[in-house]
């Protein structure tokens, strides 16, 4: 008989002897070189943790193959981070470059550290996901391989955080990412009455729709929706699986840039969005490496050392970095849901 | 099983980041299951749309949640992925692992499931992506053996999770690892048995770079900071002198309220402890000779969550400074918990994440709800308009009779 909650397994059993020794105890860290990080302890203890990019969905066979380098030259002792990165703890420095060779030759991706770009956090999209307005594991592949020069070096202005979100649901939680990649449907759901009658509880559909473009039509046991209150958000369709959203034509990614959740320097931050919409040209949006490799590009040109994107963007302006990144500016860039007015110019200073 | 041709996927086995596809063709050796998600997904390409339904119910006895039901549109043209589930398992905090445990989960999954699995969900579980409905109950009872437990879904509390924190980190200001474990312990009834609005998270941040990015992705942000003045190694300073690190331009003038100052003749950096707000840029910057001050804890911040429905809110402020030691077993954190989501309980619409609740009634009626007193620290700056809503007892104590007396 299973043991009911009993949560999670004891996070000190999974811990190297090296962390359980100088636990709390750590004075500074260093980066050696891109991907490997080099803590030190009080105690003058030195641990090496090798930084290796994953693709986030993996196989079993993945695993196991992680384990066997885990067991070689880390005493069989790794983690995974944050953002979906292994880490190989070494606690003997002479393992430290045989690691890295074999890693080499193994074909995995050393780097995402310091100043570079780190993996890019994601959702399920197509692979899993029932709302999705685009893939995200493709995108993902599609951007990494473009960008994989900034991924295993350290030589961007900051560190750069990327996410993804297949839908506005946004699991990926993009909406403070340096750059966010969102896929966005563009065209009201399609009532299915038949689907609705048979099991949606109609108030609560009613009751999702952020701007009220949804009203009961008892007559017909179903809903009405008021197309030009729509935003195509898709919260209608997570209700009931009568309201279907997708769009094949119309479905696309949305770019926004500039947002972070550190503290450091200047407050957490939303995205922007700089891009209303690319398509969906799978298998490897070219659209969207392009826009994305032009962004970092320009920020790379034009940043000082130190700057995130959305703190560069700020010291030169909006008005200015649209400009420079020969991006149109157009209506659907200036916010007309709940809070947009703390984004409009209070004021008569500003750029060209 | 026939081998199906995959042309669009098989372009994203090409470039230099690994790839998915070659994960999911490497399960599919051995899972009919996982070959047939292949062909779900080159559908997908070509045809630029999703082919997953809505979920139906499914999970284990006793839970409520921990399973995410998934199946495809067409059952008839992809049999084995007619019914493809999803498992949530509660991670070890700071996603530490021993290849042991690590291949312990490998096997289970390889005689159960379709061998395909995230590590990790955006929430922090171990997602294991894809079985059969009669093979749940036997999925979960041999994992309870090895001594994991379902993680959260639904309306729930959702798995909590933290960053590296003491294992690994010299900017800790609180066991965040224990926190983690403590916690998600705590309330594995709430995590386990949905009963409330909507989802609630909590992320556990050892200090303000924030790493597990709990102020967007968290309900509950818990972010380690300290009260007293950061500690400076003169001797140190030094040696980043002598290694030609520009001290000025890197740290002193990026320093948002400019309480830093570096004497280029001395060599020697001098904080005014009661300008700095702790947002960790020196640090990070210098961090063999900057470290925080002594008396370490947490700010608790409340709201944070994406776009849907309102709008993303990142969390903000309501308690400034929380000791966060172990010996207390986190009980005050605890306790603060309890208060937020019996009120979020009692006030919140369907779907609606505490920080819209909040949003929606007003902080005040929040801050008096869970008994915390206001204080500045919780705002940026105080409200530009009038409308106060007094009651009796403002009224009473502050009213003036015609005579000029106090009431």
């Amino acid at each position: 008989m299973a043991v009911l909650d009993q949560g999670p397994p004891h996070y000190k059993k999974m811990l190297p002897p090296i962390v359980q020794e100088n636990y709390g105890q750590w004075k500074y860290h260093e980066i050696p070189s891109p991907g490997v990080l080099k803590h030190v302890a009080e105690s003058g203890a030195t641990l090496y943790s090798v930084r290796v990019g994953t693709p986030r969905l993996v196989s079993i066979d993945f695993i196991r193959d992680v384990c066997v380098i885990a067991d070689e030259y880390c005493d069989g002792f790794l983690r995974w981070t944050t953002r979906n990165n292994i880490e190989f703890l070494v606690s003997d420095e002479a393992k430290l470059n045989p690691l890295l060779e074999k890693l080499e030759a193994e074909g995995l991706s050393v780097g995402g550290t310091g100043r570079s770009i780190s993996n890019i956090v994601h959702t399920q999209g197509w692979v899993h996901c029932h709302t999705p307005a685009t893939d995200a594991s493709g995108v993902v592949k599609a951007v990494m391989d473009d960008l994989y020069e900034y991924f295993n070096t350290m030589k961007l202005p900051a560190k750069l955080k990327m996410g993804l979100a297949c839908c506005l649901n946004m699991c990926g939680a993009a909406h403070c990412s340096d750059i966010a990649i969102v896929g966005v449907h563009r065209t009201p759901p399609r009532i299915n009455h038949d689907v609705i009658r048979k099991g949606t509880e109609i108030p609560s559909l009613v009751a999702s729709c952020p701007t009220g473009a949804i009203r009961p039509d008892p007559k017909n046991k179903s809903v009405i929706v008021n197309e030009d209150k729509c935003m195509y958000c898709g919260n209608c369709y997570t209700m009931s699986p009568g309201m279907e959203i997708y769009d094949p034509k119309n479905d696309g990614i949305a770019i926004l840039i500039g947002g972070k959740t550190s503290n450091a320097r200047s407050a957490p931050s939303f995205s922007r969005m700089v891009i209303p919409f690319l398509p969906n040209t799978a298998p490897r949006w070219p659209e969207t490496t392009e826009a994305i490799r032009k962004i970092i590009e320009l920020w790379i040109a034009n940043a000082r050392k130190g700057e995130r994107v959305g703190e560069w963007v700020e010291r030169i302006g909006w008005e200015k970095f649209f400009s420079l990144a020969e991006l149109p500016f157009s209506d659907m860039l200036i916010d007309d849901y709940i809070f947009s007015r703390e984004t409009f110019r209070t004021s008569a200073s500003f750029k060209y | 099983m026939t081998e199906k041709k995959t042309p669009l996927l098989d372009e994203l086995e090409t470039g230099k980041w690994p790839s998915f596809v070659t994960e999911i063709k490497r399960a599919a050796v051995k899972s009919e299951a996982a070959g047939e998600l292949l062909q779900v997904l080159e559908r997908s390409y070509a045809e630029r749309r999703g082919h997953w339904k809505h979920g139906g119910i499914v999970g284990v006895r006793g839970y409520g949640g921990g399973v995410i039901g998934r199946y495809v549109d067409e059952p008839q043209t992809y049999p084995h992925v007619a019914e493809f589930h999803t498992i949530r398992l509660l991670q070890p905090s700071g996603w530490f692992y021993n290849t042991k445990t690590l291949r312990t989960v490998c096997d289970i999954w390889e005689k159960h499931g379709s061998g395909l699995t995230n590590m990790h969900g955006s929430t922090g579980d171990i997602i294991l992506l894809g079985c059969k409905t009669d093979q749940i109950q036997p999925i979960f009872d041999e994992f309870s053996e090895a001594g994991f437990d379902l993680g959260g879904s639904g309306s729930c509390l959702r798995t909590p999770n933290c960053c590296v924190g003491p294992g690994r980190c010299e900017h800790a200001c609180y066991d965040t690892l224990e926190a983690c474990y403590n916690v998600t312990n705590e309330f594995m009834d709430e995590l386990h048995r949905p009963m409330w609005p909507y989802k609630s998270k909590i992320k556990f941040s050892g200090c303000a770079n924030d790493c597990t990015s709990s102020i967007a992705r968290s309900d509950c942000s818990v972010i380690g900071t300290w009260r007293d003045t950061l500690r400076i190694d003169q001797d140190a300073v030094k040696e980043y002198v002598a290694n030609k690190f520009d001290i000025q331009e890197m740290v002193c003038d990026k320093c948002p309220t400019k309480c830093l100052s570096f004497n280029a003749e001395t060599q020697e950096l001098s904080v005014v402890g009661e300008d700095c707000t702790r947002c960790m840029h020196c640090i990070n910057m210098m961090p063999k000779a900057i470290r925080a001050g002594k008396e370490k804890g947490a700010t608790i911040l409340i709201g944070g969550k994406s776009t849907i429905v309102q709008s993303a809110f990142m969390s903000w402020v309501i308690v400034p400074f929380m000791k966060m030691e172990t010996e207390d077993d986190f009980e005050p954190f605890k306790d603060l918990m309890r208060r937020i989501w019996e009120w979020w309980d009692e006030h919140g619409k369907s779907r609606e994440r505490i920080g819209e609740t909040i949003y929606r009634l007003g902080m005040t009626k929040f801050l008096q709800g869970i008994e915390v007193e206001p204080v500045p620290q919780m705002v940026f700056r105080p409200r530009a308009n009038p409308y106060v809503f007094w009651n009796q007892d403002d009224l009473d104590r502050s009213g003036t009779a015609l005579d000029g007396s106090k009431l």
